[in-house]
């Protein structure tokens, strides 16, 4: 923990010049609580640099930590050949690669869709609704409530969900299966392309759909024309969010995708196995002694979720950039 | 065909919820004139020219009794998006799509149909030359709109609703948001137009009223119940130097509002 010394240092307020105020007018009580008040603000500032502080530490650390470690076995081999299992696993991670390329491409391709279309309708066709009687509105209560129960619900549960109803021979049985995996890695992030998409629907300035209904344009045309485009950095967001949560979560996937090293041969090969990266490092962490080849897994996955990061906000604000024109 | 009525009103009433904005309006507005419809704040002057276009419709509670008339044809007959085809509408602040001036222009056309680049940008350009933007925008149509200051805002928008052919225009104050200079572009503008289009335009600024107007309906709201009325309408000039009613003179003269 850093002292209170090295805390001030820190501190850009202390530049601010508090002691040339001219406070000769002042009776000394005034001067001592204008002082106290100053040293509380410097105290409460000093913490507010603190926490800060901490929370790029710990960031850090984990980061710097994971990609020095694991960078020790990072070389093109380890990216290129498939592991082989084992106590001290031969071989690389090329395969969970490719399973976890395909699974998010699969993930985002069923949910981005359903998840803006169901914004869409909650934002602007289900509000207009929600003044009358019957049963309609009544249904976009609980289309509403379920979305905000679906996003606490537990990923584990989403799982045992998507375990029972896609893996299981006893209802779709498609077994263990990129399928099953996309399917329930849908239902996953559903909830998360759901909200941030109504948030941003919502931000977009009332004026744009009345210049738009001024002029002539359908409903239809106003959402998708302008309403859409105006929303897209933030719907984009939420796709992001998902992104990183299907490369980050293990448990649902062990339980729909397997853990097979054999990567889907190849986009559309839905009904094979895989083993996703998140999970391939759970596997080395617990199953074999490869630890250092856990952190190197750990270190591209986070490089991996860097690039998507940039690669979309890039493409996003391309996208923006064009629609807005220059 | 010089004084062919284009819309009319015939004891409209408008009630949002419970409360009684507009009672009794009957009024007949002349083809190819600028009408100006003034009055106090609060007497439902921008609730009766968002009658035209029916973008009360939006409002959720809002209920209207009588007739409002479209040349012949009932407009709460008509379909709404047929309706405000034919009755374009500029708002009080600009309101331009993030998106490049030509697709801001574009944006009504192509909702209508028309997909043919070459006529889109014919369209494009007649419509920013008769708003009196052309030349200020012509050497890049495809910067930001929202790159433009707020008086070529709203020039961009009146080309916007110009782009679509309607037969009306209605201006809910449309200058209330600029500086002096661009509102006389805009109502120096707005008298090229009336050769064209039928124009209505709101205003609260009675000089504007008294410049840009061929005929001008003065809205008055109840003492009591606070129902906006059309308390006298007519040319302009008369109405501005021989007022009818005592309430009038009483507002033109400054006495309130």
């Amino acid at each position: 923990m850093s002292s209170d010394g090295s805390l001030s240092s820190v501190v850009p307020f202390e530049r601010s010049g508090e002691r040339d105020v001219d406070d000769g007018g002042l009776e000394p009580g005034a001067k001592a609580s204008i002082a106290r008040r100053h040293l509380i603000q410097k105290i409460a500032f000093g913490f507010l640099w603190m926490a800060g502080f901490t929370a790029v530490a710990v960031l850090l650390a984990v980061i710097l930590y994971v990609l020095l470690r694991g960078g020790r076995v990072i070389d093109l081999e380890f990216l290129i050949t498939p592991p082989q299992g084992g106590l001290s696993d031969v071989g690389g991670i090329s395969t969970t690669i490719i399973s976890t390329v395909y699974l998010v491409f699969w993930v985002i391709a069923i949910a981005a869709p359903l998840g803006v279309m169901a914004a869409i309708f909650l934002v602007e066709y289900a509000e207009e609704m929600r003044g009358g009687m019957g049963i309609v509105p009544l249904l976009v209560q609980v289309i509403r409530f379920a979305v905000e129960l679906l996003a606490g619900v537990p990923s584990i549960i989403f799982g045992l969900f998507g375990y029972a109803l896609f893996v299981s021979a006893q209802a779709m049985g498609w077994g263990f299966s990129l399928l099953s995996a996309a399917m329930t890695g849908a239902c996953l992030v559903l909830p998360v392309i759901i909200r941030a998409s109504e948030e941003a629907i919502r931000a977009v300035p009332e004026s744009y759909r009345r210049g738009s209904l001024a002029l002539g344009a359908t409903k239809w045309q106003t959402v998708w024309k302008v309403v859409l485009p105006a929303a897209a950095p933030g719907i984009v967001t939420g796709i992001v969010l998902s992104v990183g949560r299907v490369v980050s979560e293990t448990a649902v996937f062990f339980v729909t995708l397997g853990g097979t090293v054999r990567a889907p041969d190849n986009l559309f090969d839905l009904t094979s196995p895989g083993r996703s990266m998140a999970l391939h490092v759970y596997y080395l962490a617990m199953e074999t002694r490869a630890f250092d080849k856990a952190m190197g897994t750990g270190a591209i996955l986070i490089i991996i979720i860097v690039l998507i990061n940039l690669i979309i906000n890039i493409t996003s604000r391309r996208l923006t950039a064009k629609l807005k024109g220059r | 065909m010089e004084d062919e009525v284009k819309l009319g009103t015939e004891d409209y009433s408008l009630f949002y919820g419970d409360f009684q904005a507009l009672r009794d309006v009957s009024v007949d507005i002349l083809a190819n004139h600028i009408t100006a419809i003034i009055g106090p704040s609060g007497c439902g002057k921008s609730t009766f020219i968002r009658t035209f276009n029916r973008m009360n419709d939006l409002i959720s509670g809002v209920s209207v009794e009588g007739k409002v008339l479209l040349g012949e044809r009932d407009i709460f007959q008509m379909d709404a998006v047929e309706l405000r085809h034919r009755v374009g509408m500029v708002f009080q602040s600009p309101n331009p799509f993030p998106k490049s001036v030509f697709d801001n222009v574009a944006y009504g056309p192509v909702a209508h149909g028309v997909r043919d680049r070459a006529e889109l940008a014919e369209l494009v350009e007649r419509s920013l030359r008769d708003a009196a933007l052309w030349d200020e925008v012509k050497d890049d149509l495809h910067r930001s709109a929202l790159s433009l200051s707020g008086g070529q805002q709203q020039r961009l928008c009146i080309a916007r609703a110009l782009a679509v052919e309607p037969e009306v225009i209605l201006m809910d104050e449309p200058a209330s948001a600029l500086d002096p200079i661009a509102t006389l572009r805009i109502e120096d503008l707005i008298e090229t137009l009336k050769e064209d289009y039928t124009i209505v335009i709101v205003t609260h600024n009675m000089q504007q009223a008294a410049r840009a107007s061929d005929y001008t309906a003065f809205f008055m709201m109840d003492q009591e119940d606070r129902a906006g009325y059309l308390a006298e309408y007519g040319p302009t000039k008369s109405l501005f130097t021989n007022p009818q009613q005592k309430v009038t003179e009483d507002y033109i003269t400054g006495r309130f509002g």
